[in-house]
């Protein structure tokens, strides 16, 4: 038994090894920055300073909802067709889906502004049909849409995930009750695939918050999201307090959503992430 | 037509995959009846079942209802409820929620939904259990739980796929006999699927034998048993001995080297035959007294009775006796005239009925794999 034990501990030893630096030695120092100033000395300072931001707050917030809402409203109806297709499409549209995943983030986003730039692609066909020049770069659209195209296979995967695994039972057993394919939807599949719905809207809400990239290249600088403000303050030692911070208060806000719904989900025993 | 008829199957054939499950059936379903499908699995009783409840569209031929064709009716729009294998219970809805799914779904008022979900489960004898989850009930109570899902929407016919399968003896038992009464009390057409033939004999008003997906023999329960069409049937249903025959004219019959007195009539003079005698309808009698004579190989007790079987000229045949008889020992058998069963000969001539592989570990070791096959079929 003892002997089990030890063996037991010695093959966790890498992960615990590794955990301690790379999970639970930042997450401290975030902690110490975030409650120390300059000087070292323990301060809240820091955190009530933070009251500054409470509009890139609400705005961080108010795009990254839009961004998965719309990634949901996309992706459910994707992932359900693609639960029933055949085989060989199925396989054809998981593979369409994944192939963006391969390709950096950095990458897809400076295409994605390529295409929406003045005189971009998107923009020089539509003056072409005869739209008016419009403009792409810079609005609250171009940095949704970022959002939108960058994260939306976090949503369709899970949600695809855990329609594979809903019993076809269960959908025969409400058309013979008297459900037809809306209320079959909407009564069955949709409570039954809940699991999979809360891991996507976790897998897109939580980098859609915390991003600054998109923000910047698809938002030409109009935006300051909080991945933004914190990325700005950790280039300068001197306001390194106030990024942590910053992180401090997002990552205890993301905490307290994910919690919130796994309430929603039976105990959360199910989540597919 | 018959106004009686509910359902009419009419030429249904279907396959999967090349593969022919029904062949060319005809069917018809009386009103107020308890109808049971009965057959070895893959006999196609599934299909059927699911043919007349909108899961299947068959290949060729027509489904009636009410005199009216519906094979392109989707289920939600049938008059009919189905009691699924494993019951289908939806997880995320407690017992009272499951119930009153249907009613729901027809915006039934909310105070009538409450009475009826509570007749309903005094009917299947779950009073109190409105709150429980699903999850927490056991076997029998989800199949109670079931029915009453089904039953509420008072469909004109429900439909029961293997219901009891999962249910231990005992249990599989007294829902028998509560599903009975159950049809009885609410007067909805029950068509019933198993594979259990004991099942089948003791709660139908109609029996439907199948077998490669086709029907063999419908009738009742007692006529099933007593006049089997032919070897298949006789096996399936209950334990034969079949013997192959000469009808030498009407009302006697030669087998096992011996003429008899039958009750049969109407076949051509010297035309072969499949002769089935049931074992508890022959009499052990001492050897000079008996028809035929052989010794005993084999001797099991049943409880009820002794399972002999005994060598008569190189065939075995199984006879059940309260008499006890030792291994080795040579007996004579008498049979009576009523106790001969002559049939046609059929593409089953042959296959079935003799006992000379017989033993009861065999039977076990047959049946295992059979129920999985049954199971992963209707997966």
């Amino acid at each position: 038994m003892k002997k089990q034990s030890v063996v037991r501990g010695a093959a966790a030893s890498p992960y615990l090894v590794w955990s301690l630096l790379f999970i639970v030695a930042p997450l401290l120092f975030v902690l110490w920055f975030a409650m120390t100033d300059r000087n070292g000395s323990f301060t809240f300072e820091n955190l009530r300073s933070l009251t500054s931001y409470s509009q890139t707050f609400v705005m961080s917030v108010g795009f990254s909802l839009i961004a998965t809402a719309i990634c949901l409203i996309i992706g459910y109806p994707l992932a359900y067709c693609m639960s029933r297709a055949s085989a060989r499409a199925r396989n054809i549209l998981l593979v369409l889906l994944m192939l963006p995943m391969w390709i950096s983030l950095l990458i897809r986003t400076y295409s994605l502004m390529a295409l929406l730039d003045n005189g971009g692609l998107v923009s020089s066909f539509l003056v072409r049909l005869g739209f008016r020049k419009l403009t792409f770069i810079g609005t609250e659209g171009a940095v949704i849409l970022g959002m939108i195209y960058d994260f939306l296979p976090y949503m369709v995967l899970p949600i695809y995930t855990s329609m594979t695994k809903l019993d076809v039972r269960y959908v025969e057993a409400a058309a013979d009750l008297g459900c037809n394919g809306i209320r079959t939807m909407f009564k069955v599949i949709v409570p039954l695939t809940v699991p999979g719905i809360i891991s996507g809207v976790t897998m897109v809400f939580v980098p859609s918050i915390s991003t600054f990239y998109i923000s910047q290249k698809l938002g030409g600088g109009s935006f300051d999201l909080i991945g933004d403000t914190i990325e700005r303050q950790f280039q300068n030692a001197v306001t390194y307090h106030t990024g942590a911070a910053i992180s401090l208060v997002m990552m205890i806000l993301i905490l307290i959503s994910l919690a919130i719904m796994n309430k929603f989900s039976d105990g959360g025993e199910d989540i597919v992430v | 037509m018959n106004k009686d008829v509910l359902i009419r199957l009419n030429g249904i054939s279907k396959s999967f995959d090349g593969e022919t499950v029904l062949d060319n059936m005809d069917l018809e379903i009386h009103d107020k009846e308890f109808i049971t499908l009965l057959g070895p699995s893959g006999c196609g009783k599934t299909t059927t079942l699911r043919i007349i409840g909108g899961f299947e569209t068959p290949d060729t031929g027509d489904v009636f209802f009410d005199g009216e064709r519906i094979n392109d009716m989707p289920p939600y729009r049938r008059q009919v409820n189905t009691v699924f294998q494993r019951y289908a219970l939806f997880p995320h809805l407690n017992v009272f929620d499951n119930i009153a799914f249907g009613l729901r779904v027809r915006k039934t008022p909310s105070g009538e939904i409450r009475t009826k979900v509570k007749e309903m489960l005094e009917l299947v004898n779950l009073r109190g259990f409105e709150r429980r989850k699903v999850s927490t009930l056991s076997g029998g109570q989800q199949q109670r739980v079931a029915i009453a899902r089904a039953l509420i929407n008072q469909p004109k016919v429900l439909l029961l796929d293997e219901p009891l399968a999962a249910l231990d003896l005992k249990l599989r038992k007294d829902m028998q006999v509560e599903l009975k009464n159950i049809q009885q009390q609410t007067g909805i057409t029950f068509i019933f699927v198993t594979h259990d033939q004991e099942e089948a004999l003791s709660m139908s008003d109609t029996v439907v034998v199948m077998a490669g997906g086709r029907i063999q023999q419908i009738g009742s329960p007692t006529d099933i048993y007593n006049e089997p069409v032919n070897a298949f049937v006789a096996d399936f249903i209950g334990e034969s001995n079949i013997l192959d025959g000469v009808m030498r004219r009407d009302f006697a019959v030669r087998f096992a080297g011996h003429e008899f007195v039958c009750v049969d009539k109407g076949f051509d003079a010297n035309e072969a035959v499949d002769v089935v005698i049931r074992p508890e309808d022959v009499d052990v009698v001492a050897p000079e007294a008996g028809m035929l004579k052989g010794e005993v190989t084999g001797v099991t007790f049943k409880g009820v009775h002794y399972e002999i079987i005994v060598d008569v000229q190189g065939f075995k045949w199984m006879i059940q006796s309260t008499d006890y008889v030792s291994e080795g020992q040579t007996i004579g058998l008498s049979i009576d005239p009523d106790a001969i069963h002559i049939m046609k000969k059929s593409e089953f001539s042959g296959m079935f009925g003799d006992y000379s592989s017989f033993s009861d570990e065999f039977d076990e070791l047959d049946k295992l794999p059979e129920e999985e096959a049954e199971e992963s079929e209707e997966e």
